[in-house]
C-alpha cells in the first residue's frame, strides 16, 4: 500500500525534542500509575488541567507542615512566615510574566479573574468614589470578544452587557481557524470600552495576533484583557511585550495546584477598579456607615487567601523556569508538528484548527468520520489515553465549524512522541472497533 | 479490553439502524434536550392516544450511546400507557445507577428488553447521562402532552 500524504512535505518526523521527557516524567508521581487494567497512562489532557510535579506537591505539604497560618493577619511567628511565603510567591509569579508584584492579584482561577474585571466594570457605574467610575460601562458602550473565546471569557461579558445595557460585539473566525481581522477597525471602535481576547485558543490551538488587536484598541482608548489560560503555561509571556492592560491565567494548567489563578493588571488600571468581592483584609477603614478599601492587589483579595496553593504555584513557576519557557514552547511545537502529520496520515480524521504549526499551540482538536467524539474518547480511554471530548467550553467554535463536538489532545512538558504514536494507534483502533476504517488507510506504510 | 461490556452488539445495531427515527406529525408535545457537557442533542415528540403513547418520534445528534438509547426507548414505550412508559424509565434509571451490578440487570431484563444491554454503561459515570438523555426528554414531553391534551386551551408548558 502506498502512503497517502495530505500535503507536500507532511511526513511525521521526529525532530530531537528540547526537553528530556524521561527525566521529566520521573518528576510526576501520577505518571507511574496505570489505568484501565494495567495500561500506561498517556495523559493528553493538560489543556483541561495539568499534572503536578513532586516539587509542587512538596511545597504545599511543606507550607502546611511548617508555617501554616493566615497571611496578613496576626503578629505571631507563623503568621509572619506564612505572609512572607505568600508574598515571595507573588513576586516570583509576577517575575514569571515580567510584572511587579503589586500588579499580581490572586483569584480562584481564570474564570474568577475575568468575573472580577467584569463585575468591577459594572460596580463602577454606582461607585461613590469618582476614580472608581473611570471604566464604568453603560448603554451605548461596547464590549468586544472573539468567536473563539472559552465560555469563561464570553459569558461574563454577555452578563456584563445584560447588567449595564452595553452591547457585545465579536470578531469572527476564518475557515482555517484564525481570527478574522478584516473588520477589526469597525468592530473595535470609539464606543469600545474593553476587548477580551484569548492569546491561545483552547480548542483550535490558534495563537492570536494580540499586538495588532492592542494597537487598534489603543487608537480608540479601549482596555484589552488577554485570556492567558492556554498561553502562559505553554510559551514565554511578558506583559510589557504583550502590551495589554489585563492578563488572566490559572495555576492548575501550569503544573500548579487547583484553586489559584492570577489577574495581572497595569497598576494604573487596577488602581481605578472598584472591588468585586468584599470583606476582610481588603479594607482600609471600616465604620458602620461605610468603609474604604486598600490599594491593589489587596483590594481584590477579600478573605483568607489560598496561601498553600499560591506557594505551590510558586514552586510550579520554579519548575517551569528551570526547564525554560522557550524550550517548553519549542518542545510543544515539535510535538504539535508531529501530531498534525500523524493525524493527516489517518483517512477520515479532520483537524479543526490551523493545519500547520505557524502561530499555533499544542491543542489539537479533531473529528473522526462516522465516529462521535465521545466514542473515540471511550476507545482511547480503554487504551489508557486521556483526552478531552465535547465542545471544550467553546460551543460557538464547534458550531462555527459545523461539528457537534471534537476530540482534543493537548501536550505538555512530559509529553513525548510515544504518546502521540499511542494516540494515532488509538484512533485507528476506534475505526476498527466501530467498523468504519475508511479505504486508502495508509497504516503500515513506511516513510 | 472492556469496551465490549459497554458497546454491546445490540447497542451498536440500534446506533447504526435506529428504530423510529425522524420527526412525525401529528404530535402533542415537542421538547429539545441537550447534554451541556458534550453538546449531544435530541428533539423528541410525543403523540398520545388517550393515556397511551401512540408515537414517539425524534431527531438528534450525539454519541452511539445516546442515539442507541433513544432507539431502544422507542421500541419499549410506543403502545404503552404513559404511566407504564414512565415507570419503565424509572427502571432504566435504576439500571444506570447499578454501577455494573449484574443482579440489577437480571431483575430488569424482561421489562427493559434491548435496553438492558445498557447495563455496561453504568460502569462509566461520564456516559450515564448520554444513555439517560432521551428518557429525560420523554418524561418532559409526556408531562407536557398530558397537560396539553387534558386542557387543550393551555399552551405547551402551561404559561399563559
Amino acid at each position: 500500500m502506498t502512503q497517502t500524504v495530505s500535503r507536500p512535505g507532511a511526513g511525521a518526523q521526529q525532530v530531537p525534542l528540547p526537553l528530556d521527557v524521561g527525566a521529566i516524567r520521573a518528576d510526576f508521581p501520577i505518571l507511574t500509575r496505570t489505568v484501565r487494567d494495567g495500561k500506561r497512562l498517556v495523559y493528553l489532557d493538560s489543556g483541561a488541567t495539568s499534572q503536578k510535579p513532586r516539587s509542587v506537591l512538596d511545597a504545599e505539604r511543606w507550607f502546611y507542615e511548617n508555617i501554616n497560618a493566615a497571611p496578613h493577619r496576626g503578629a505571631h511567628q507563623l503568621a509572619e512566615e506564612a505572609t512572607g511565603a505568600y508574598e515571595e510567591a507573588r513576586a516570583k509569579i509576577g517575575a514569571f510574566i515580567g510584572a511587579p508584584e503589586r500588579e499580581i492579584v490572586f483569584t480562584r482561577n481564570t474564570t474568577e479573574a475575568i468575573n472580577l474585571v467584569a463585575y468591577a466594570l459594572s460596580n463602577a457605574v454606582t461607585a461613590k468614589e469618582p476614580e472608581f467610575r473611570t471604566y464604568a460601562v453603560g448603554q451605548g458602550d461596547e464590549i468586544v470578544v472573539t468567536e473563539m473565546e472559552h465560555h469563561a471569557d464570553l459569558i461574563p461579558w454577555q452578563q456584563l452587557c445584560e447588567r449595564t445595557g452595553a452591547t457585545l460585539r465579536w470578531l469572527g473566525l476564518t475557515d482555517d481557524g484564525r481570527l478574522d481581522l478584516s473588520n477589526l477597525a469597525e468592530v473595535i471602535n470609539e464606543r469600545t470600552k474593553l476587548v477580551a481576547v484569548t492569546q491561545q485558543s483552547n480548542i483550535l490551538g490558534t495563537i492570536n495576533p494580540i499586538g495588532e488587536i492592542v494597537a487598534r484598541a489603543r487608537e480608540v482608548g479601549a482596555l484589552v484583557l488577554v485570556d492567558g489560560a492556554q498561553s502562559v503555561p505553554h510559551q514565554p509571556v511578558d506583559v510589557t511585550e504583550l502590551g495589554a492592560d489585563l492578563l488572566v491565567f490559572s495555576g492548575h494548567k501550569m503544573l500548579g495546584p487547583t484553586g489559584v489563578g492570577v489577574l495581572w493588571g497595569r497598576y494604573e488600571v487596577l488602581d481605578k477598579l472598584p472591588p468585586f468581592l468584599t470583606g476582610g483584609s481588603m479594607i482600609e477603614v471600616v465604620r458602620m456607615e461605610g468603609s474604604t478599601f486598600m490599594p491593589p492587589p489587596q483590594r481584590f483579595e477579600a478573605g483568607v487567601p489560598m496561601t498553600a496553593q499560591v506557594v505551590g504555584l510558586g514552586a510550579a513557576v520554579d519548575y517551569l523556569q528551570a526547564l525554560g519557557m522557550a524550550k517548553v514552547e519549542e518542545h510543544e511545537k515539535a510535538l504539535t508538528g508531529y501530531a498534525l502529520a500523524k493525524l493527516a496520515e489517518i483517512p477520515g480524521v479532520t483537524v479543526i484548527g490551523p493545519a500547520d504549526t505557524v502561530a499555533r499551540g499544542g491543542a489539537v482538536s479533531f473529528t473522526v468520520e462516522d465516529i462521535h467524539p465521545h466514542d473515540v474518547g471511550q476507545v482511547l480511554d480503554d487504551l489508557g489515553i486521556a483526552v478531552r471530548v465535547g465542545h471544550h467550553c467553546a460551543w460557538p467554535v464547534v458550531r462555527r465549524y459545523g461539528v457537534p463536538a471534537t476530540t482534543r489532545a493537548t501536550f505538555y512538558v512530559h509529553t513525548g512522541y510515544d504518546d502521540i504514536d499511542a494516540l494515532a494507534d488509538g484512533i485507528r483502533e476506534a475505526q476498527r472497533f466501530f467498523g468504519v476504517a475508511p479505504s486508502g488507510d495508509s497504516e503500515g506504510a513506511t516513510s | 479490553m472492556q469496551l465490549e461490556s459497554m458497546y454491546q452488539e445490540i447497542i451498536l445495531d440500534h446506533y447504526k439502524n435506529p428504530h423510529g427515527r425522524g420527526l412525525r406529525d401529528p404530535f402533542d408535545a415537542e421538547v429539545h434536550h441537550v447534554n451541556p457537557t458534550c453538546g449531544d442533542e435530541v428533539t423528541l415528540r410525543v403523540k398520545l392516544d388517550g393515556d397511551t403513547v401512540a408515537d414517539v418520534s425524534y431527531e438528534g445528534m450525539g454519541c452511539s450511546i445516546s442515539q442507541a438509547s433513544v432507539s431502544a426507548m422507542y421500541d419499549l414505550v410506543v403502545g404503552k400507557r404513559v404511566t407504564e412508559a414512565l415507570e419503565t424509565g424509572e427502571h432504566f434509571m435504576t439500571l444506570m445507577q447499578a454501577k455494573g451490578d449484574p443482579s440489577v440487570a437480571e431483575k430488569l431484563e424482561d421489562e427493559l428488553e434491548d435496553a438492558v444491554a445498557f447495563a455496561g454503561v453504568s460502569k462509566y459515570p461520564a456516559r450515564i447521562k448520554c444513555a439517560l438523555m432521551s428518557w429525560m426528554a420523554l418524561k418532559d414531553a409526556s408531562a407536557r402532552a398530558m397537560s396539553t391534551t387534558a386542557a387543550p386551551a393551555t399552551p405547551t408548558g402551561g404559561h399563559s
